[in-house]
């Protein structure tokens, strides 16, 4: 306890002499998040000079081994890490699927190779990864997808199309699904990593109902896959015909990921984000508004303990496997709720679309983009009926 | 403090559950005394043998006899008490006296605390004067007599207030019935003359007290606290109650799930176990969130409260609240979902729907934890 007490005076003292305070507020808009990769820019001195000193310190990922670009602090340490940024509101130097997804499936089935190479440069923000996993018809019945790799000896030939692949048009590689047993639904599926610069590969923008186009159609036409790149770093994470394991391992960590259980303003209190954001409520507020404020504080409140007790639950083996699709349930369920109160707060100011007060629409279009939180990463539907089969263990579902 | 139990407090559960289950259980306990119509609503068998298993004293200082326990080990007995829905004095006396009696002199204490951790005597407690839960509003009078009090008004809803052998009540000493100051605590001992308690059954067949106060002459030791200074007590014993009647309230959720997850595995409709039907199976998955939800945040509450945390006041709201929805949720949805079945007094859910009623009123319901949760955060 002495030890983490030090630990948190040593990451306050570094954190206050390294991040700006530009970063120490929150992101306005899109530009302020940063996301790596080859093309990456960064916006401003402040955000570059953040995300070094992250990279330094292993603080992109703090929670990984050393080797492989993180701090390898504990769980506690991180924790702690996790409370000190959010006491001054600091923002993640780096947002990327990369680290969300890929990163923790490497670190459970990659080879050494393979953690090598493409974790450090996930840490290090210098390979900007998406997700190719639903298809047009394959979406929540995700196992019946279509894209075949053909086997040609020391390559796949691959050919189909992904859809729903968020900023495909930016990343420099996918993590995809693909085919490659035509008489094995589960069992013949192969978890791929490859160039989107690849011969064959290209996307098309799709633009969504928030007016921001952030995923896309991904076609694969005759793209060349080679097994390997190089010593003991295949082209596939886990066995050939095996990535069903590993694409249900990484969607139970992008279910907690988007269930926010891990904290932050997407499961807060409407009470404590309007103090913050200084929104005077007085006696503008209609009672029975006051009243759904009321209400969905309790529930965010109450589901704040809930993702507290379930990270305490999963550092000591307790929690129930299938939790995960609880909190992604009710987390992205109560997301909605929050950004439909929020709009009603805002009144008809919450309905400019491309005002500068307004941040271009900022309140509108977040709004919008809340509705996929019950969709993507596994609908509710989806959640519900896992719930019912592997914790209630209810007759043939 | 991580958000589960310790092992101290898992093997307490395990005994706690399973001294209930055998001990508390419906048929034993509720069902009996019902069908017989018993005057006080619970066993005092059951008390006593409650004292012998430690549970009564829990919360009671180790230096008043007591076993110097928490809110989570007091939770832990307490949801036990509600998936059995166990009739007992143990919330009133446990939890909500026994906090006011930490606030008692140590004569009083001495006069009290014995029979209360031996199981001998039972406590209510006097607070609300209308049929909703307004703590804020007191009337009840209790003017300077002599060395003592006089005391005239009325009380209503005092759960186990026609057994209690003493009643905590809260007065007004001085300032209009609004005042937050001017309240003061009496240990009123059951045959205080003047004093007319009318009894009524309740939903869940529980007994509560329409009390009258009719001049009831008290002598100067039966403050409890300060005079004049009471509503800090009133507060903390407030506080305690509603973090007990959370846990309470969330063992009557996991009850009437439990109850109603098996049904669906076991029923046959169409050729199939009902629970094949996933209108169903999405609804008791959504139920179940809802109550393991309720559960966390109960023991958030109960462990904020065992630090002394100032946190703890909003987060007891919180978990009433929280709770309250949850367990209304599972017990209508118990009761759908056995159907026919369950609208018959001989099966068991329809018992868990009406302790829910009672208990969700009790101490404050959602909606008056809805709105302390605004206004704690300031809106
Ligand atoms: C913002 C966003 C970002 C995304 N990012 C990516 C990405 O980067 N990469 C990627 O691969 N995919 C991504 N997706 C795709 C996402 O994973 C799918 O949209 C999701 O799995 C649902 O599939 P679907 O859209 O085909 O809906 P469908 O599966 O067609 O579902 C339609 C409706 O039917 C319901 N339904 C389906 N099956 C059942 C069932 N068995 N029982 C009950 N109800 C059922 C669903 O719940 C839903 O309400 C993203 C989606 C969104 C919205
Ligand atoms: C007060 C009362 C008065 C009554 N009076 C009469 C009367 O005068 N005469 C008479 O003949 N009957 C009477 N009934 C019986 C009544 O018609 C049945 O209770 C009703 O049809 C439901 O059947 P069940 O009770 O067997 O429930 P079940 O059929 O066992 O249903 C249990 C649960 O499963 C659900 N369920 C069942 N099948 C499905 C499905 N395919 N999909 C989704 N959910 C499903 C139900 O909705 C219910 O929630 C009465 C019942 C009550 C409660």
């Amino acid at each position: 306890m002495a030890d983490l007490e030090t630990f948190r005076t040593e990451t306050r003292a570094w954190l206050e002499a390294n991040c700006p305070p530009e970063m120490r507020e929150p992101a306005r808009d899109d530009e302020d998040v940063y996301w790596g990769g080859r093309r990456a820019t960064f916006k401003n001195d402040a955000q570059k000079a953040w995300f070094e000193a992250c990279v330094a310190k292993g603080y992109t990922v703090p929670a990984w081994p050393k080797e492989y670009g993180g701090a390898g602090l504990s769980p506690a340490e991180a924790k702690v890490l996790r409370e000190e940024m959010s006491r001054i509101n600091a923002r993640p130097p780096l947002s990327s699927f990369g680290i969300w997804m890929l990163g923790p499936a490497l670190l459970q089935f990659g080879t050494e190779g393979q953690k090598q190479r493409f974790l450090n440069e996930i840490a290090r923000g210098e390979i900007r990864w998406c997700q190719g996993y639903s298809e047009p018809g394959s979406g929540s019945d995700l196992v019946s997808l279509q894209t075949y790799g053909e086997d040609k000896g020391d390559h796949w030939v691959v050919n189909g199309q992904k859809i729903w692949t968020s900023y495909a048009d930016q990343a420099d590689w996918i993590f995809c699904l693909v085919r490659t047993d035509k008489n094995d639904k589960y069992k013949g599926i192969t978890f791929m990593l490859y160039d989107m610069a690849s011969e064959g590969v290209t996307t098309k923008p799709i633009l969504l109902i928030s007016g921001n186009s952030p995923f896309c159609e991904t076609f694969f036409d005759n793209v060349k896959v080679p097994k390997s790149y190089g010593e003991d770093c295949p082209a596939y994470v886990g066995e050939v015909n095996r990535g069903w394991d590993v694409a249900k391992y990484l969607l139970g960590h992008e279910r907690e990921m988007i269930s926010g259980a891990g904290g932050g303003e997407r499961s807060a209190a409407i009470g404590a984000m309007m103090k913050r954001h200084a929104v005077k409520l007085g006696d503008e507020l209609d009672p029975v508004l006051r009243a759904e404020l009321a209400m969905f504080d309790v529930d965010a409140l109450a589901y704040t303990a809930m993702g507290e007790k379930f990270l305490d639950e999963i550092k000591v083996g307790k929690a129930h496997p299938a939790q995960p699709n609880m909190m992604k349930y009710v987390g992205t369920e109560l997301n909605k709720r929050r950004h439909e109160l929020m709009m009603a707060v805002g009144g008809s100011r919450s309905l400019e679309w491309e005002s500068e007060d307004t941040g271009g629409g900022k309140p509108a279009r977040g709004w919008l983009r809340t509705k996929a939180n019950s969709i993507e990463g596994g609908t509710s539907e989806v959640m519900l009926n896992v719930i019912s089969k592997r914790i209630l263990d209810l007759p043939g579902a | 403090m991580p958000l589960y139990h310790n092992d101290d407090q898992a093997m307490l559960a395990d005994t706690a559950s399973g001294f209930m289950a055998e001990e508390g259980n419906i048929a034993k306990q509720l069902r009996h005394w019902r069908d017989r119509n018993c005057k006080d609503g619970f066993g005092h068998g059951l008390w006593k043998q409650m004292a012998e298993m430690g549970f009564t004293g829990m919360l009671v200082d180790e230096a008043d006899g007591g076993l110097g326990m928490g809110h989570v080990e007091a939770g832990i007995v307490l949801e036990e008490i509600g998936r059995n829905l166990t009739p007992s004095p143990f919330l009133t006396s446990s939890v909500l006296a026994a906090t006011a009696l930490k606030h008692g002199s140590d004569d009083m204490k001495g006069r009290y605390l014995p029979g209360l951790i031996a199981g001998d005597s039972v406590f209510a407690v006097a607070i609300d004067e209308t049929a909703k839960h307004r703590p804020s509003r007191i009337a009840t009078r209790a003017e300077k007599s002599g060395n003592g009090f006089r005391l005239t008004g009325s009380k209503s809803f005092v759960v186990q207030g026609a057994s209690a052998d003493m009643i905590v009540v809260a007065a007004r000493t001085s300032g209009s019935d609004e005042d937050a100051d001017g309240i003061t605590l009496f240990a009123v001992p059951k045959d205080a003359s003047g004093m007319t308690h009318d009894a009524v059954r309740l939903v869940d067949s529980s007994m509560a007290t329409h009390t009258k106060f009719d001049g009831v002459e008290l002598d100067g030791d039966a403050v409890i606290g300060e005079i004049d200074g009471g509503r800090a007590v009133l507060d903390a014993m407030l506080l305690a109650g509603r973090v007990g009647a959370a846990a309470e309230g969330v063992g009557v959720a996991r009850g009437a799930m439990d109850m109603t997850v098996d049904y669906l595995k076991q029923r046959k409709q169409f050729g199939k176990l009902i629970g094949e039907f996933q209108a169903l199976q999405h609804r008791a998955s959504h139920l179940y969130s809802e109550v393991e939800i309720a559960r966390a945040v109960t023991i958030k509450a109960q462990q904020l409260l065992d630090a002394g945390a100032e946190s703890a006041d909003l987060m007891a709201s919180v978990a009433k609240a929280k709770v309250a929805r949850a367990a209304r949720l599972a017990v209508q949805e118990g009761v759908q979902m056995h159907g026919g079945i369950g609208m018959t007094d001989e099966y068991d859910i329809g018992l868990y729907m009406k302790r829910d009623r009672a208990l969700a009123e009790f101490l404050g319901d959602a909606f008056f934890h809805a709105n302390r949760v605004a206004t704690l955060s300031g809106y």
